[in-house]
C-alpha cells in the first residue's frame, strides 16, 4: 500500500496533491473524477492542519491509498485533536451572499465528493479519516 | 503562485495562476484587498491559467464580493473557469454568487 508522510503545512498541499495523483491514475479515474478525489483530500487535509492541528508545523500528515474491491481508498492519519464532524455545520449555500459564513465548506465538499467517508479516533493511532472513490466497471 | 493585476478603463484584471488552495489563497486576498482598499470595486478575475481551487480560495473570492457589491458600487466576475473548477463551485451551489464569463472580452466589456 503506497504510503507517504507530509508534514502537517499548508505548502504540503501541493506534494500531497500529486501523491493522490498517482493514486487516481493506477485507478484509471478520468480527470473530472482526478479532480474530485483530489479536492476532497485537500479539503480533508486543509482541515486536518487548521483544525486538528490548530495550525501548521505541528505534527505529519500521513497518506496511504489502496486500490481493491472496485475501490480507491485513501487514509488520512493525524496526531491532533479529534473533532467530531456531527458538531459541524452545513455551510448556507443559497442564502444571500452577505449571510454566506465561511465554515464547514471543506466538510461539505468532502461528502459530496466522494462515495464514503469516515472518521475514526484511535487513542493510539490517532485521527484516521478514510476517504473512498469507487472504481466504475 | 503569481498573480498580476492590470488597469483597465472601467475595471481591474486580476490573472493567477497554479493553484489557489489554503497555501497560496492569502496571497490572492492580499491582492484583492489593496484593490477594494483603493476604492477598486470592479474587478475580472482571470482564471485561464487556475488549474485547482479548493475553498479556501472560494471564500477569499466570496468575502471580495461581499464587498464589491455593497452599495451597488461594483462586481467581481469570473472568466475562463476551467471546466472541473466549474463543477465543483456549481456541486455545492456557489457559482449563483459570481457571474462567468467564457473569455476576457465580454468579462471586461461587462463593466
Amino acid at each position: 500500500m503506497p504510503t507517504a508522510n507530509f508534514p502537517a503545512r499548508f505548502d504540503s498541499l501541493a506534494k500531497i496533491g500529486k501523491f493522490i495523483e498517482r493514486a487516481t491514475k493506477e485507478a484509471g479515474f478520468d480527470e473530472s473524477t482526478t479532480y474530485a478525489v483530489q479536492l476532497a483530500v485537500d479539503e480533508a487535509c486543509s482541515n486536518i492542519i487548521e483544525h486538528a492541528y490548530g495550525g501548521e508545523n505541528k505534527g505529519d500528515i500521513r497518506c496511504t491509498y489502496r486500490i481493491a474491491n472496485n475501490r480507491l481508498t485513501i487514509t488520512l492519519r493525524d496526531t491532533g485533536r479529534p473533532f467530531d464532524p456531527e458538531k459541524i455545520q452545513e455551510p448556507n449555500f443559497g442564502a444571500p451572499i452577505e449571510e454566506l459564513k465561511p465554515r464547514g465548506a471543506g466538510l461539505f465538499l468532502m461528502r459530496k465528493l466522494m462515495d464514503e467517508i469516515r472518521f475514526d479516533f484511535d487513542q493510539k493511532l490517532g485521527n484516521v479519516l478514510t476517504l473512498v472513490k469507487r472504481i466504475p466497471e | 503562485m503569481e498573480i498580476t493585476t492590470t488597469e483597465y478603463k472601467r475595471c481591474e484584471v486580476v490573472r493567477a495562476n497554479g493553484r489557489i488552495d489554503s497555501y497560496t489563497a492569502p496571497e490572492l486576498e492580499e491582492v484583492l484587498n489593496k484593490l477594494t482598499a483603493t476604492g477598486k470595486y470592479k474587478i475580472v478575475l482571470d482564471m485561464s491559467e487556475v488549474d485547482f481551487m479548493s475553498s479556501k480560495g472560494w471564500w477569499v473570492l466570496i468575502e471580495t464580493q461581499k464587498k464589491c457589491r455593497r452599495y451597488n458600487r461594483g462586481e467581481l466576475v469570473l472568466a475562463n473557469v476551467k471546466d472541473r473548477i466549474r463543477e465543483s463551485l456549481d456541486l455545492v451551489g456557489m457559482g449563483s454568487y459570481f457571474k462567468i464569463y467564457d473569455d476576457m472580452t465580454s468579462a471586461v466589456g461587462s463593466f
